[in-house]
């Protein structure tokens, strides 16, 4: 008679407890408590920007969002009637952000590349500081420079570009008025979001696997060559992330744009034209003299933004958390 | 190879699993002289092959490699062995000017292809890496590139024309012994083949650009055995056509694919090449003691 | 084949390394390409910075071409026209980099003199020349504001830095996702808020407590995410050490991770300044504008050293532009001092 061989057997893991004590259950209560505060304030500002703009939005409805017209006019039955389109200054803001994007992008990944793969040392750390501190700058400082500085030298370039690429609709001009143009405050915004597009890319470059850039060397690639076949590949999302968080910054700017930009109620796609907008200093500039209707559209403005610039900024997080933070 | 010979080698294999052990060095040899008996003379003209001429080498100020004199002729294997630390990786990069790019590094002496110094001033280094080709310990294709991509890098990178892309994707990946199990995916990315097929797809890349010199730093250290033995056979294939320089850990490798062996040592100081000779000689009859210790197991 | 031990009068070399012979020849290659765009200038009509830039770049590349073609090819050319690109992209940026900081410098230095910072506005108007009023009383609200705000957003952002690296709880993916969104929150929707919030609500009106509200939303992300990132670098020995000898875990924070990480600590709250100290658009909507001192934080508008720039600059004249420029250099150097403070603090962290 064989004897059956004992099955092994494996006890399940047990569930271990512990009790804090009173002091430590405080102390989590109260860094827990505190830490929800940034849901917290998140809410509150949706909640109370959408009160206080709720009349308007329900006056005008989507139009909000549609319209083009920004005035209030009193109808012959002498009753106030509003009409509050965000429209203009929506597409204002899309359209001087691409600008933006269009010169920063490009900027940042070259001098991210010169950075990490051909500067010396020396050169490279007093850079690397002279850009984070561009990010510390006041807006209100770019606002000062971008119009007193950059707008004649603009001005020069954009009638530049009027004479040799007019033929194309956004270079045209109806008139021949160049200051405070979109094309300037997009300008102006590229220099402001370029610091943090460089360091999401340098970030991402300098984290370029060695071995891959070992093999591209060992196969007789030139520097350029190796950057393109490994370097680019690897760090894209890095950059598209960076770029979004630009593009998030960008959005918002307010006293830098109202200084370079004249804002005017059209939807204006000739860029190099003195006409445009954007939600941010439209807001600044009405909120002065604006009475109580006026103000609860201003707030309501207000909301639209912020939920714009939320998804972006959601969207950008996520691209860069998983592109930079887990390499590829 | 015949079976019987595979199964000795096999035994071989399993009898010295590990470094430590206390082999005779009568086995190694034996493994060594069948192979130089079953070795083909190389019959392409391959130029006058490679030559290390008083080779240093410098991390910053510390002094890793000194005075090392090697003479690679050409169509051999010659395989570099000694323990870890001893400058055998050092060695091998300095041959293809690939040292360089660590930081604050230096070097002196000459590294001579064909007779001209790889490191004379006005010289264009990326042609010379085009003719001395490497194959590095972890596999490392190009994830963002499929296989047939990944084989024909090299030929962009170096912006070289081919007339037939095809046949050349087929030769080099038949010659690296990966033809049959990726030809029906050719178009899929690399990061799916196991390890031993990516270093096999290294290799076949490395030869698209056509090398005179292929240099093999511990290629297999990272692989399982089925791997390991079946780029050895591919080894012993491309050693007809090209001259191989192979760093090893692995004293029966080295015995199994190498006709040269030279063993380096440092001994606390710079490392220094102690015994070059061909390589049943080196197993059987060292001339240097320290040679003898280290192929007997009694250090490494 | 064995080697003697050479005795090693052997130099080591850099034979990959630029030759003076090749500097030489990329100086003048420089030289020669700035001359042909002299050159190029003055014969044709085409003119200005622009065109010299231009043609620079065009015959320095054409002749570095001429160079590199014979020794390594069109393959050469075009790393070379590369690290041309490369660098002139980065030259750009360091240009518009100087030109800001040059024009702060040249134009905000005239109109800084003593009178300017000792001085408020209480007698003088922003249209008169400089050397009447000063903005003592910005500065003196900047300071308030940046007070206010660091009394409420560092504990908070601590806190929620410690909950995050601590506590760990299961919250934490989501509070991470809520800090990283509250940092993209736009300055003028954060000023909006505080005054639709309490301004249209409550009997509260602009005051410098309401400023610094507005600055906390925008200061805490700051905050917490450099907490975070200096909580985490505090190795985990340290608090095991702390709960093995039977401590809580708060005691443990508070004693040992806290010190610990306490000049990272410091240089959050800095960068979370640095970051508020130039805001302009929260404030115009909480703060208010005042002509002189006010320390009360609660009760009448008040003013910012960025309230009076902006009110400078519509302003228009001359003597108010001025004024802007140099309250706006000001305002720079503060930031730069808080700036460089938060650096030496930070590398002295990771040094120890």
């Amino acid at each position: 008679m064989s004897v059956a061989a004992p099955t092994k057997v494996t006890p399940p893991a047990r569930v271990i407890t512990t009790k804090p004590r009173v002091s430590d259950q405080i102390f989590r209560g109260i860094v827990t408590t505190f830490s929800f505060s940034a849901l917290v304030i998140l809410s509150l500002i949706a909640l109370f920007l959408f009160l206080k703009g709720y009349s308007t939005l329900r006056e005008q409805g989507l139009g909000f969002i549609t319209h083009f017209e920004w005035n209030i006019t009193t109808s012959d039955s002498g009753k106030e009637v509003a009409h509050f389109g965000l429209q203009a200054m929506l597409v204002g803001t899309v359209v001087i952000s691409i600008i933006a994007l269009f010169i920063a992008v490009p900027l940042s990944v070259l001098t991210a590349i010169f950075l990490t793969f051909y500067a010396p040392s020396g050169v490279k750390k007093l850079l690397v500081t002279v850009i984070d501190l561009m990010a510390a700058f006041p807006s209100i400082l770019y606002g000062l420079w971008g119009y007193f500085v950059l707008m004649p030298m603009a001005e020069y370039w954009a009638k530049l570009l009027q004479k040799w690429l007019g033929w194309i609709y956004i270079f045209d001009v109806p008139q021949a008025a160049y200051s405070r143009s979109p094309f300037i405050a997009g300008i102006v915004l590229s220099v402001m979001i370029i610091p943090i597009i460089t360091s999401v890319s340098r970030e991402v470059f300098s984290q370029t696997p060695l071995d891959r850039v070992q093999a591209a060397y060992a196969l007789g690639s030139s520097k350029w060559g190796m950057i393109r076949a490994v370097v680019l590949p690897f760090g894209a999302g890095g950059v598209v992330g960076g770029s979004m968080l630009g593009l998030g910054r960008a959005f918002g700017e307010t006293v830098a744009v109202y200084s370079v930009l004249n804002i005017v109620f059209r939807t204006n796609f000739h860029i190099l034209f003195t006409q445009g907008g954007n939600v941010a200093s439209m807001i600044i500039q009405k909120f002065g003299e604006a009475g109580k209707t006026e103000i609860s559209a201003l707030i309501a403005a207000g909301l639209v933004l912020f939920i714009l610039t939320l998804l972006v900024n959601f969207a950008a997080n996520f691209v860069v958390t998983k592109t930079v933070k887990s390499g590829r | 190879m015949t079976n019987a010979e595979t199964s000795s080698i096999n035994q071989n294999g399993t009898q010295m699993s590990d470094q430590n052990n206390q082999t005779s060095p009568s086995s190694l040899s034996d493994v060594a002289a069948n192979r130089a008996e079953r070795k083909v003379a190389g019959t392409l003209p391959l130029g006058t092959g490679l030559e290390a001429r008083g080779v240093h080498a410098w991390f910053d100020k510390h002094h890793a490699l000194e005075d090392v004199s090697l003479d690679f002729s050409a169509g051999t294997v010659t395989a570099l062995i000694g323990p870890s630390g001893c400058g055998k990786s050092t060695f091998i990069r300095t041959l293809n000017r690939m040292h360089e790019f660590i930081p604050n590094t230096s070097m002196a002496g000459q590294v001579l292809l064909d007779g001209k110094d790889i490191y004379e001033a006005g010289i264009d280094v990326t042609k010379i890496r085009l003719q001395i080709g490497m194959v590095f310990q972890k596999p490392n294709p190009f994830p963002s590139m499929t296989i047939g991509e990944n084989v024909l890098s090299g030929l962009k990178l170096a912006q070289l024309k081919v007339s037939n892309h095809d046949e050349l994707l087929e030769e080099c990946l038949t010659r690296a012994g990966l033809w049959t199990e990726v030809k029906d995916r050719l178009g899929a990315h690399a990061g799916g083949l196991s390890g031993g097929q990516q270093q096999r797809l290294c290799i076949a890349r490395a030869l698209a650009v056509k090398p005179k010199v292929l240099l093999m730093d511990e290629p297999c250290s990272a692989l399982d055995p089925g791997s390991t033995l079946r780029i050895e056979e591919t080894i012993s294939q491309l050693s007809k056509t090209m001259t191989i320089v192979i760093v090893t850990h692995n004293m029966q490798q080295a015995a199994r694919v190498s006709d040269y062996t030279a063993f380096f040592l440092s001994d606390g100081g710079p490392g220094q090449m102690i015994e070059m000779g061909p390589t049943n000689e080196i197993f059987s009859r060292p001339r240097d003691q320290r040679t003898e210790n280290y192929v007997t197991g009694r250090f490494g | 084949m064995s080697t003697n031990t050479v005795q090693s009068t052997v130099k080591p070399t850099r034979p990959w390394a630029p030759s003076p012979k090749d500097r030489l020849i990329t100086a003048t290659s420089v030289a020669l390409a700035i001359l042909v765009s002299f050159i190029v200038v003055a014969a044709t009509p085409m003119k200005g910075k622009l065109a010299y830039a231009f043609i620079f770049f065009i015959a320095w590349l054409a002749i570095d071409s001429a160079l590199v073609i014979g020794k390594a090819g069109m393959k050469g050319v075009r790393d070379g026209l590369a690290a041309k690109i490369t660098l002139l992209g980065g030259a750009i940026v360091i240009m518009a980099v100087t030109s800001i900081l040059w024009s702060v410098v040249s134009r905000g230095l005239k109109g800084l003199n003593l009178a300017f910072v000792t001085q408020n506005m209480r007698e003088a108007s922003l249209f008169d020349p400089i050397g009447k009023g000063g903005i003592l009383h910005a500065i003196v609200g900047t300071l308030m504001l940046i007070l206010i705000a660091i009394i409420i957003s560092v504990p908070m952002g601590i806190l929620t830095a410690l909950y995050l690296t601590e506590i760990k709880g299961r919250a934490a993916g989501l509070i991470q996702f809520l800090v990283q969104a509250m940092s993209g929150v736009p300055s003028v929707v954060a000023g909006l808020f505080i005054y639709a919030a309490i301004i249209l609500n409550t009997p509260l009106r602009a005051s410098s407590f309401l400023g610094g509200l507005a600055l906390t939303i925008l200061m805490v992300p700051t905050v917490t995410r450099t907490a975070q990132e200096v909580l985490n670098l505090v190795p985990r020995d340290l608090r095991e050490a702390g709960l093995a000898m039977g401590a809580t875990q708060w005691k443990t924070v508070a004693l040992v991770v806290i010190p610990a990480a306490r000049s990272g600590l410091i240089t959050a709250t800095i960068l979370g300044v640095a970051r508020i100290a130039g805001e302009t658009a929260p404030l115009l909507f909480t703060v208010g504008t005042f002509d002189s001192y006010n320390f009360n934080p609660v009760k009448g508008e008040n003013t910012a050293i960025p309230i009076v720039v902006w009110r400078a600059l519509n302003g228009g004249s001359p003597e108010s532009i001025q004024r802007a420029w140099s309250a706006i250099l000001v305002l720079l150097i503060v930031v730069l001092v808080l700036f460089v403070a938060a650096r030496a603090l930070g590398s002295r962290t990771a040094k120890k």
